[in-house]
């Protein structure tokens, strides 16, 4: 605490006289340290002799000082140009550089790690050589199975939400039926699902949708339903109809729990895109996975991973975007 | 320059209006037998205890519920649905957080698709009310008097012939608050529709209204029937302002004790 407000006394000096010199732009310190890391790691990865033949490590250390030498790039870049303020992933690229570093030490030049079970770093850079036009094809295919049933998902499980929360009727008879088939975990559909369906790839989608419309439609309906009944009155009494008191009144103040609805969906049909790739869909990331288990290829299984990976919290950033757009009126009324 | 159009006040008759909640299964009476009517272009402020029943007369006549017996009749038509020539202004100003001030004005002409030919109408209320530079902000970013004269604006724009405001300036401050009172006057003045108050503030009823009418004790029914005959702007301090404030206070069981 006293370092700490020390620290900030010490960094409120120098404010005055940075404001008398007017700095058009900062050198980014970050960046050379972290030029300075990528670089080592691959000067150690290119000198030291690996303990085994694990993969293509003069290309691993390639790799590694060009980063070092874009980052170099823009680091001294920096010293002349305005570079942008906003960027704060500098400490990220030291860390990620230590990390390959230990990484690199662990596996393939000390042999730390049991070697099946844990790949180096270059042999995952060998299956995105070898096996990439397969991870392309599944990562699509994976994709598009994901985008499928996530849409007719959301898309269902919304207007449920909307209906049950609109329509007294409509939520007599839907209500218990949500209760009732709803928490059901969507995988416990899987055998069912591919004995009726006509194909494993409808069944995934029915899977992935039934796991994506129960969140949607719950949230939905709640939003629905605590919408604010003075705001039905006023529209009311300024002459509105049905149709604008659900398109206008209902279904914009219901947007942030249907959101928080969304987002909990996708999570879910990530969970059952993955089985039912591995259960009965032949084709996708989750079906590499298992079939890379059964080959005991494990380089290939942690570099499907981390295609999956980016897939996913790609979606999920694509998601927080759109809320982000949608919205944004919400900006000053909560901590964003 | 402000267009006159529609809304120059309606005359509105109520006739032995009955009204009753229903909570926990027994029948609640609010209102008692009203009978009532008012001429078009008055401006009616109604008084009484709290609870005894005005926001629901107001709610009426909005037409937002329907009377357990007894009529509503506005221009020799019953009263049955909410209608955009008769627009109730709420004690919150309730606009909707995620339209801006100026989308929330336009709602009325939104709903009923007015938006291509009436949308200069926006531009001018916010010019009356005072919220011309204010078009594009969101209802988080507004003070509360800001707000209330957005609602209001909201209820402008459809040229009213029948204002129902129920306590619109119960929550504003003081200063805002008496500020307010002027402005309402001068639109009122300017647009002659007929307007009905909700207040529990005997000053603001004698300060704005042309009749005072005093309510009961649930359930309700009407009291008093003052006339309020002193020409706008009225002071608050005249000897005239003082006698009647005397009687209505008497009337709702409260005389001065100076």
């Amino acid at each position: 605490m006293l370092a700490l407000a020390r620290n900030s006394e010490a960094a409120r000096k120098p404010v005055s006289d940075a404001v008398r010199q007017l700095p058009r732009h900062r050198t980014w310190w970050c960046g050379i340290l972290a030029a300075i890391a990528w670089l080592t790691a691959a000067w150690f990865t290119k000198q030291w002799p690996d303990a085994g033949d694990v993969g293509p490590t003069a290309l691993l250390a390639g790799c590694a000082a060009a980063i070092g030498v874009a980052l170099l790039g823009a680091s001294v870049v920096s010293l002349f140009a305005k570079f942008p303020e906003r960027f704060r992933g500098g400490p990220w690229l030291i860390a990620l550089a230590l990390l390959l570093g230990f990484w690199e030490l662990a596996s393939a030049k000390l042999n730390l790690l049991p070697r099946p079970f844990f790949a180096a770093p270059q042999s995952l850079l060998a299956v995105y050589m070898e096996d990439w036009p397969r991870l392309v094809e599944c990562t699509l295919r994976s994709f598009m199975l994901l985008i499928s049933g996530y849409l007719v998902g959301a898309l269902l499980g919304f207007l449920t939400g909307l209906a049950i929360g609109w329509s007294r009727t409509i939520g007599y008879w839907l209500h218990p039926v949500l209760r009732f088939v709803g928490p059901l975990p969507a995988t416990a559909w899987l055998p069912l699902a591919f004995f009726v369906l006509p194909s494993s790839w409808s069944a995934g989608v029915f899977l992935i949708a039934l796991a994506t419309g129960f969140p949607v439609a719950v949230l939905t309906w709640s939003g629905v339903a605590g919408v604010n009944a003075a705001y039905y009155d006023v529209a009311r009494t300024l002459g509105a109809g049905p149709v604008f008191l659900i398109l206008r009144v209902a279904i914009p103040a219901a947007m942030p729990s249907v959101f928080v609805g969304l987002f909990m969906g996708l999570g879910a049909s990530f969970a059952v895109l993955v089985v039912a790739e591995m259960m009965g869909v032949r084709a996708g990331l989750g079906w590499y996975l298992s079939w890379a288990q059964g080959w005991a290829a494990y380089s290939n299984m942690y570099a499907a991973l981390i295609v999956m990976a980016l897939m996913c919290s790609g979606l999920i950033t694509l998601l927080f975007r759109l809320r982000d757009r949608l919205l944004s009126w919400q900006k000053g009324l909560l901590r964003w | 320059m402000v267009a006159v159009s529609g809304g120059c006040g309606a005359p509105i008759r109520l006739m032995k209006v009955c009204h009753a909640f229903e909570l926990h299964g027994r029948q609640l009476p609010v209102l008692d037998e009203i009978d009532l009517f008012t001429g078009p272009g008055d401006f009616v402020a109604l008084l009484g205890p709290s609870g005894c029943g005005k926001s629901t007369l107001l709610r009426l006549i909005a037409g937002l519920e329907q009377p357990r017996a007894g009529a509503i009749i506005m221009d020799q038509r019953q009263i049955g649905d909410p209608d955009p020539s008769r627009i109730l202004v709420f004690q919150d100003p309730t606009l909707y957080p995620w339209r801006t001030v100026r989308q929330n004005v336009a709602l009325g002409l939104e709903a009923r698709g007015l938006m291509r030919t009436r949308s200069g109408r926006i531009d001018d209320v916010l010019r009356q009310v005072g919220l011309d530079g204010f078009q594009h902000a969101y209802p988080h970013q507004l003070s509360g008097g800001m707000a209330q004269r957005a609602s209001l604006a909201r209820a402008l724009v459809n040229d009213p012939d029948v204002l129902l405001m129920d306590e619109p300036l119960a929550n504003l401050d003081s200063l805002t608050r008496s500020a307010m009172q002027d402005e309402l006057i001068a639109l009122w003045q300017r647009e002659r529709f007929t307007a009905f108050l909700v207040t529990h503030d005997v000053e603001e009823a004698l300060y704005l209204a042309g009749r005072v009418l005093v309510l009961s004790q649930r359930p309700a029914r009407i009291l008093a029937d003052v006339k309020v005959d002193l020409p706008h702007p009225r002071h608050r301090g005249s000897a005239g302002f003082m006698e009647l404030r005397r009687r209505v206070l008497e009337e709702l069981g409260q005389p001065m004790h100076w």
